[in-house]
């Protein structure tokens, strides 16, 4: 019983052995090709047929289990080192090139003095970068800190003969520096509106933005308005608007001592134009005369009704159609209101 | 000072025709002189062109008033009357009220007319129609917005207001240091 165990758990172990062999090791007829730096290797034996046919799934498992254990046997086999509990290796460069995950940045458009130069046929001159000071007998850059021949470090200028002589030269040429610098900085803005997407850009008005705010959107309208042939003079306003403010049009007042006359006519002729647009027939005014009419007409028909009955009462109200002042019969309401009735007339 | 400009013209005439209508052009034009309306410090005053023409040699901060003052301009370029405007305004009234002796005061001092204290009213008078106050001997009192149409006065119960309060000659003197 012993010796059949023993023997058995030989072979048993020999079957292990041999197990753990062909797992590590993989027979290929073709070497693989690989390259570490990606970690990538390329089987390039031919598939077998009938097997991947025959079962695919396992077969295709299979092939992939090898070519990784190759793989993985190769980077074993390169020189490892031990960073802090964990084994490493330090792979190799890549031999494959990978595509470039970006496209390739596009050149630098031409700015305008590129374009002019290019069609001009002007090419650039290198010029060395130290030149000879004679005041300072070294060698000094051409142009920056500590340049020869530093104009601005001249402590006399020589005044020109056609200068006024007032004119402060130093200020003068500060001045000019000044503007030049900033028409450089002009001429790279506009060349980088030139090669922008945008295209061009107005020097008025707006670029289209997504969602445009309020003073945007007023700006574009302003500026659309003035965009026909007689600068928006013959545009149509809409009813209550208003001047657009801060168009730099200064308001302007008449003299305070001008032409009456003509302040006069027309005035006239605005309130002329304001009578016009009155409507000619006023609803409440004539609902009211209405009321009135029907009041009237139920009160001479109570008057009617009640003759026989209270003879005191009728008198004043005969009395009130002449004024408030009708003695006791302002009371009467008649009498109150009607009262103003010729004056208005 | 300077003349109105359109737009100060119209909103001040807008304001003055609720009360005389039409009757502005009789303000404008004038058989007896030319006169105009100018604007100083906010204000419209409404002057002869002789008077303007003096006015001219005195500094503009030096200027307290010239003419009659009709109101002024708010800062949101609203035209306000004045009392000082009553003068034109009481000949040419289209609307007119007159309130009760008893009443008088209150209104003097500042309150509106309520139906208690309305004497007569002008018939045909509209909601929100301007008027001009009167006492019951004819001498205008003020001025002040129907707060009621005449048909609806009548029915009225007698604490209601009848015509708001706008300006009363009260306020010579209440506002003596503001009227110029």
């Amino acid at each position: 019983m012993a010796a059949i165990s023993v023997e058995q758990v030989l072979a048993q172990a020999e079957k292990d052995e041999a197990e753990k062999l062909r797992r590590i090791t993989v027979q290929k007829e073709l070497e693989l090709q690989y390259d570490l730096g990606n970690m990538l290797a390329i089987d390039p034996n031919a598939l077998n047929e009938r097997d991947f046919r025959q079962q695919s799934r396992e077969h295709l498992h299979a092939l992939a289990r090898d070519n990784t254990q190759l793989l993985v046997n190769q980077l074993f086999g390169l020189p490892c080192e031990r960073v802090q509990e964990a084994v490493v290796v330090k792979l190799p460069d890549c031999t494959t090139r990978l595509p470039r995950e970006k496209p390739v940045p596009k050149p630098r458009a031409p700015t305008r003095w590129e374009e002019f130069a290019k069609l001009k046929g002007i090419q650039k001159k290198k010029k060395t970068n130290l030149v000879w000071d004679e005041v300072h007998k070294q060698w000094r850059r051409r142009w920056g800190y500590q340049r020869a021949k530093d104009n601005t470090k001249e402590w006399l200028i020589e005044l020109p003969v056609t200068a006024d002589p007032a004119e402060d030269q130093f200020a003068k040429r500060i001045h000019a520096k000044k503007e030049r610098v900033a028409k450089n900085e002009l001429n790279r803005l506009r060349n980088i509106a030139r090669s922008s997407k945008l295209g061009k850009v107005p020097g008025v008005g707006l670029t289209p933005t997504v969602q445009p705010t309020k003073s945007e959107l007023g700006l574009a309208m302003q500026v659309a308005r003035r965009s026909t042939a007689s600068v928006g003079r013959f545009q149509d306003k809409l009813p209550r608007e208003k001047e657009p403010r801060g168009t730099g049009k200064k308001r302007k007042f008449q003299p305070l001592i001008g032409d009456f006359s003509a302040e006069k006519s027309k005035q006239l002729e605005m309130l002329k134009l304001m009578d016009s647009k009155k409507p000619k027939l006023d609803v409440t005014r004539a609902v009211n005369r209405q009321m009135r009419e029907e009041d009237s007409e139920a009160a001479a028909k109570r008057r009617k009704s009640q003759k026989p009955g209270r003879g005191g009462k009728q008198g004043g109200n005969r009395k009130g159609g002449k004024g408030a002042k009708g003695g006791k019969g302002g009371k009467g309401r008649g009498g109150k209101f009607s009262g103003a009735k010729r004056k208005s007339k | 000072m300077r003349p109105l400009t359109e737009e100060e013209t119209k909103s001040m005439f807008e304001k003055l025709s609720k009360y005389i209508g039409e009757n502005i052009k009789l303000l404008v034009d004038r058989p007896d002189g030319t006169y105009c309306f100018r604007l100083h410090n906010d204000r419209v005053y409404y002057v002869s062109e002789k008077i303007l023409k003096l006015a001219t040699n005195i500094a503009r901060e030096k200027l307290i008033s010239l003419g009659t003052c009709f109101g002024k301009f708010t800062k949101t370029q609203k035209f306000r009357l004045h009392v000082t405007a009553l003068d034109y305004l009481a000949p040419y009234a289209k609307y007119k009220v007159w309130v009760k002796p008893g009443a008088e005061q209150s209104f003097l001092y500042g309150n509106h007319v309520l139906k208690s204290g309305l004497g007569r009213i002008t018939e045909n008078t509209a909601q929100y129609q301007g008027v001009v106050v009167y006492s019951m001997a004819d001498v205008p009192v003020g001025f002040g917005v129907a707060a009621k149409s005449t048909q609806e006065c009548r029915k009225l119960d007698p604490m209601a207001i009848v015509v708001f309060h706008q300006a009363d000659i009260g306020e010579y003197i209440r506002h003596e240091e503001s009227l110029t």
